[in-house]
């Protein structure tokens, strides 16, 4: 069961350790500081479709391999379907539904300019990944969008316009 | 006695599968285990300690769980055929991977067991990849050992530094912690650490091939 608190300054030392022994998951998800009661192996994913559902981050493969999972804990890429809620006990999650950045600002305009999704499925994990390379990239080459991108399958196949909306957000940035 | 022609051949086939199976076990007892550190003392002559402590050495640097993160281009291997990494991926600038596409995007703290299905995603605080300067897929084990010597070709570590990287380091310790689904490094790391100090104590000697 979740529960919703109001965010605070987050523990350290000995208010930490205690925090992470009490088989309760704290994890600041979108601003807002959550309290799992859930068992600590339960993937990330889970905790957030199931218990806050927050369904935006999709299962595609369970197993890291395809990147629909993809949502960003303490500034990083992850794949939160292989990441258990112990993981990012302490952490802070934000997912598709509340990145509001400049980069994903520019990314989500751009994928909509032209028409990127198809059947949309993995488009939240793509969304993610662009803005997070973007987010540390602000120009990024051919070779830059695959090397991080690699990791996000589409099963429609839009990868010439995923690499295109990620080369016109930069653009947009840069102006 | 008499052997009837039946008990003859039931004979034979025994000894034979008592000959082709008994080999393979004892191949297959060589390939997955170390030589005890306290056998190879015993030898006499301290350039042939050193060289048979480097062959056990050898038997950990050169399995695929080692291997794999030792590339000597940008990608490291999987699995015990060493294939490409899948999903892509590159050493990027910092041998943690690219931005975006970070080692730690996939790999966590520790080994992650699959929800669902069979295996586990190999995880440890930190995973990345061996340097450029140290990799080791397709050298020779007599190359790779003057590559563990060589300063600039080991991160600049001493060879008492050496020792400690193999006998202590906790991402080498992975090896024998692969997680479900994957074969450790034969041994242990404390043998393993044992056998490196032995081979370096004898004075390092490298092997020709």
């Amino acid at each position: 069961m979740a529960t919703v608190t109001t965010p605070t300054a987050r523990p350290t030392g000995a208010e930490l350790e205690e925090a992470l022994d009490d088989g309760i998951t704290r994890v600041r998800v979108n601003g807002v500081d959550r309290e799992l009661a859930i068992d600590p192996d339960t993937p990330l994913l889970w905790a957030l479709r199931d218990e806050l559902r927050l369904t935006g981050t999709k299962y595609g493969c369970g197993i890291a391999q395809c990147g629909a999972c993809t949502v960003m804990m303490d500034g990083q890429t992850i794949r939160s379907c292989v990441t258990p809620i112990s993981a990012a006990d302490g952490g802070i999650v934000t997912t598709i539904e509340a990145i509001d950045s400049p980069e994903a600002k520019a990314v989500q305009e751009a994928w909509v300019a032209i028409d990127v999704p198809q059947c949309g499925y993995c488009q939240s994990g793509q969304v993610m990944s662009a803005t997070a390379l973007l987010t540390e990239n602000r120009k990024p080459t051919d070779i830059d969008i695959d090397n991080a991108m690699a990791g996000n399958v589409c099963r429609c196949a839009t990868y010439v316009r995923i690499r295109q909306a990620i080369h016109d957000a930069a653009k947009k940035l840069e102006a | 006695m008499i052997f009837s022609r039946t008990a003859f051949k039931s004979a034979v086939a025994t000894i034979v599968a008592l000959t082709l199976f008994g080999a393979a076990s004892t191949y297959a007892q060589d390939a997955e285990t170390l030589r005890p550190a306290s056998e190879i003392e015993a030898i006499g002559d301290e350039r042939e300690r050193s060289l048979a402590a480097y062959e056990e050495v050898a038997k950990v640097v050169t399995h695929p769980r080692c291997m794999n993160c030792h590339p000597r281009d940008s990608s490291p291997r999987q699995g015990m055929d060493m294939a490409m990494h899948q999903p892509p991926v590159v050493r990027g600038v910092d041998d943690f991977g690219a931005p975006a596409m970070r080692c730690a995007t996939c790999h966590g703290n520790e080994n992650v067991s699959y929800v669902g299905s069979e295996g586990s995603i190999p995880g440890h605080d930190p995973w990345h990849v061996a340097p450029l300067s140290m990799g080791w897929i397709g050298l020779s084990k007599g190359a790779i050992c003057e590559q563990l010597k060589d300063p600039e070709r080991n991160g600049d570590r001493t060879m008492a530094e050496i020792h400690e990287h193999m006998a202590e380091d906790g991402l080498v310790g992975w090896a024998w912690n692969p997680g479900e689904g994957r074969e450790p490094a034969p041994g242990t790391q404390d043998v393993f650490g044992q056998l490196t100090k032995l081979w370096i104590d004898n004075g390092a000697h490298c092997p020709t091939s």
